[in-house]
């Protein structure tokens, strides 16, 4: 019989066999959903990055000459320095005379990264409590019920008071909405470490002498990327409406700041008269969560199958 | 076993050809098959994991996915093609003229029904007896596939039952009206061997008393000798061999059925001859493990895993322990390497205690245990090349990584795999490949004892006997103590020197194989042996005259 066993080999079924494997990257390329949600977000942070090149003027100047303008009226603004320059108020001008289209622009800004800024703290911080709960076992009660005691508080609620008891400013403002979200990262982290640390491929980490840290960020971590990515698109797209919403209530960032919330708080008394006032930062600000959350669908879709069949 | 009577097939099938989606490794699931299942004739289908056998089945039942269309030949059920039926046709037709049981009967059965309203279910919907007789006709088929107390059975819920019940509704359920086709996929694979030996049994009463034809799809050949009247090998969708279970099991005439009845381990112990002086690597003595249940409210409830396990290897020897799905067998390994804290008892690796060492002295211990487990699409990180799977190991206890990737070329030379491997991820490797990376990663730590729990359940028959060479040739070259945990007894006959048997936690019997094999001398075993699928069947070997 050993004399076969080159033969066994060649007419065995296995060799024959050839697994065929489409990379995530290129299954998330070829997603419609990314396609769209990214493209808008890619124009969204383009019009952040090059805002003092778009036609804009400086966000916080105000000129008492031209208040309260209709979208579109061509006139001029005062600069600091006295010099008067001519200037079209394309989404007009709020009560203080201030050019409501650069104050927008600018405030893409401060939305985009209040919403990246949220996501990576509020990641960070779940995948080490997930990472802790999942792992160390006698750790795992004290601290989720912790996270538990946070979920039971209302998101808003907790930024608000969070921003009253520190300075508004954009670390607190940042903090402040991060803090609720780290629950809901710290369980699916959690989740995933308690599935994956049954892997037999885990198993024989342990059994090969490798410890547990390097368990944790060799065979562990990588497993939960993917979903991770997912909730993080979905916690900047939250992000970024909590703080319009802080902004708009007056307890986020100061309103020299420009920020579409501090933009709609300020134009919220006239609104019957300059709906504008509301209008257009409304509308970005609609327009970019959208755009977050078509992309967190299509990743997820892609990356995450399990996670968009039971959605 | 005797011919069925020839009055025509209530199943042919012509020339199917059914098409894999674009991207798949081969056009057809399966090509231009041809065989027929005649009255009271159990056929087998064979075949190793991509054969195309389970494609066929749900083909013939109307059940295949859209993306895997018939796209040639024929199916006729008592003449009547089953390919061109419309979907009420095929629906009457279930049940009625043909049905199917499948290999986990936990999914098979509604977990929110009973039992007897899911058997009352397929008599509602096909027959028109009023709710008296019908409930007299469950009652008859419970009792008729022999599971005690009718009445008790048809009112409990699927999870409430034993597998090997749960099996056996499944069967009623598929022979409550009476079909002239069975088709069995698998329906003993997701079973303990006692239980499988009455299920298969019962199968084969039924059959008789019925006169139904029986579509057997298996990938043991344990239970084809058991079962079948005719075989048909289906090899990568082409039907390769087709004929009488003696003909094809016994003087196979294609090269692959000769290959895979060659592959087939045999009962009979091989002689090896042992040095009995050699040192003692593995002494587990009075092993305990158990788990508790700790409630709130309510007593502790305690499970004994394993009770009191003792067992020795000598180098160069192999220790196998067979027993049963929650026999202990995998608890009794995963304490030995360490996985899990064992409760009580000793587990002496060359003199030093595994079980009770903390974490800093536990550290140097585990380089000289290593364990491969069963199922080799698991066992490797689909995120890390081979490279760094071989490495991580003799890298965790200080080894450099150019003397680490050394020692892995030579070591994938060891499991005969290219070198070229190493930059490779595990999903570019088939299962049985992938279980020699899994061996190679082993044998990185240079190990004295290597555990092996359930290492080549997964694999082809094929694939296994590939595997099971590669492991008792490295027992050889590298004179190593090997602990083989396996359910199957086949397995256990061919690589082990000593076997364990054990049942609910102790060890029942334990010896020298060929004594163990030979003459059992505890009632558990004769059991086991007893229910052996093909026991006493030699594959491959010419039949002697009549």
């Amino acid at each position: 019989m050993a004399a076969d066993t080159r033969d066994f080999e060649r007419l065995s079924v296995e060799s024959a066999t050839v697994v065929r494997h489409q990379s995530a990257w290129a299954r998330v390329r070829a997603n419609g959903s990314v396609r769209i949600g990214g493209s808008v977000l890619a124009v969204l942070v383009l019009i952040a990055l090059i805002a003092p090149w778009l036609g804009t003027v400086d966000p916080s100047l105000f000129d008492p000459a031209s208040r309260d303008l209709l979208p579109g009226r061509a006139g001029e603004i005062t600069t600091l320095d006295g010099d008067a320059i001519p200037h079209t108020f394309w989404m007009g001008s709020d009560s203080f005379g201030r050019d409501i289209y650069s104050r927008v622009i600018y405030g893409t800004r401060v939305s985009l990264i209040v919403g990246l800024a949220t996501a990576v703290v509020s990641v960070a911080f779940g995948v080490l409590f997930g990472l802790l709960a999942g792992y160390v076992r006698w750790l795992d009660g004290p601290l989720m019920r912790v996270m538990d005691g946070v979920m039971s508080i209302p998101a808003i609620l907790i930024a608000i008071s969070l921003v009253a008891l520190w300075k508004g400013s954009l670390l607190t403002v940042v903090v402040a909405i991060a803090i609720p979200e780290i629950p809901r990262v710290t369980r699916l982290v959690r989740s995933l470490v308690l599935t994956v640390r049954e892997e037999p491929y885990v198993e024989a980490a342990v059994s090969l002498g490798t410890p547990t840290w390097k368990i944790m960020l060799r065979h562990i971590l990588p497993n939960t990327v993917a979903p991770l990515i997912v909730q993080g698109t979905f916690i900047a797209a939250s992000g970024i409406l909590v703080e319009a919403i802080l902004s708009f209530l007056g307890v986020g960032l100061p309103p020299d700041i420009p920020t579409w919330g501090n933009v709609m708080a300020e134009g919220r008394a006239q609104f019957n008269d300059f709906p504008h006032n509301i209008f257009f930062p409304g509308i970005f600000l609609a327009v970019t969560v959208l755009a977050i959350n078509i992309l967190g669908d299509g990743l997820r879709d892609t990356l995450d199958p399990k996670m968009a069949r039971r959605g | 076993m005797s011919a069925p009577a020839p009055d025509g097939p209530i199943l042919e099938v012509r020339d199917l050809t059914i098409a894999l989606p674009a991207g798949a490794d081969r056009p057809s699931a399966v090509q231009r098959v041809s065989f027929a299942v005649g009255r009271g004739e159990i056929v087998c289908l064979v075949g190793e994991s991509g054969s195309g056998k389970s494609v066929i089945a749900q083909a013939v039942m109307g059940l295949l996915p859209k993306t895997l269309p018939v796209t040639g030949g024929t199916i006729l059920l008592e003449g009547e093609d089953v390919t061109r039926a419309t979907p009420a046709r095929l629906r009457e037709l279930r049940a009625t003229r043909m049905s199917m049981i499948f290999q986990e009967p936990m999914t098979a059965l509604n977990p929110v029904m009973t039992c007897g309203d899911q058997i009352d279910e397929v008599l509602a919907e096909h027959t028109s007896l009023g709710p008296a007789e019908r409930r007299r006709k469950v009652l008859e088929i419970v009792r008729e596939v022999l599971l005690p107390d009718p009445e008790r059975i048809v009112a409990s819920y699927p999870h409430q039952l034993s597998g090997g019940q749960r099996q056996r509704i499944v069967i009623a359920m598929a022979l409550v009206l009476d079909p002239v086709l069975l088709i069995a996929d698998e329906p003993t694979t997701a079973l303990d061997v006692t239980t499988q030996a009455q299920i298969l049994r019962l199968v084969i009463e039924l059959q008789k008393r019925h006169g139904t034809g029986v579509l057997f799809i298996t990938h043991d050949f344990g239970v084809v000798a058991e079962v079948a009247h005719r075989v048909a090998v289906l090899r990568l969708g082409d039907l390769v061999e087709i004929g009488p279970k003696h003909d094809v099991l016994q003087r196979p005439t294609h090269d692959y059925t000769r290959m895979l009845m060659a592959s087939v381990p045999t009962m009979t112990v091989p002689e090896r001859r042992l040095d009995d002086a050699a040192p003692v690597v593995l002494d587990v003595r009075g092993l305990q493990k158990v788990y508790r249940d700790a409630r709130w409210f309510g007593k502790t409830r305690m499970v004994h895993a394993a009770q009191d396990v003792s067992l020795a290897i000598r180098r160069g020897r192999t220790l196998g322990i067979v027993g049963e799905s929650g026999s202990g067998k995998s608890t009794v390994a995963r304490c030995i390497v360490r996985l899990i804290d064992p409760s009580g008892g000793q587990v002496l690796l060359s003199g030093a205690d595994i079980a009770s060492a903390k974490a800093g002295a536990l550290r140097p211990l585990r380089n000289r245990v290593q364990i491969v487990f069963q199922d080799p699409y698991r066992s490797l990180n689909p995120r890390r090349t081979i490279a760094d799977a071989l490495i991580e190991g003799p890298m965790n206890y200080g080894l450099s990584r150019e003397a680490a990737l050394d020692r892995a070329r030579a070591l994938l030379q060891t499991v005969r795999l290219d070198a070229s491997a190493l930059e490779r991820y595990p999903h570019q490797f088939s299962g049985g490949q992938r279980q020699r990376l899994c061996i190679a990663r082993a044998l990185m730590m240079e190990p004295e004892l290597l555990v092996a729990d359930e290492a080549v359940s997964a694999l082809d028959v094929s694939v296994q006997a590939q595997v099971l060479r590669l492991l008792s040739d490295i027992r050889e070259r590298l004179n190593l103590a090997m602990l083989f945990i396996t359910h199957d007894l086949r397995v256990a006959a061919q690589v082990c020197d000593d076997v364990a048997v054990m049942s609910r936690g102790r060890v029942v019997e334990y010896g020298p194989a060929h004594q163990v094999f030979g003459a059992p001398a505890h009632e558990y075993t004769r059991s086991l042996f007893e229910a052996a699928p093909g026991k006493g069947f030699e594959f491959g070997a010419p039949a002697r005259a009549a």
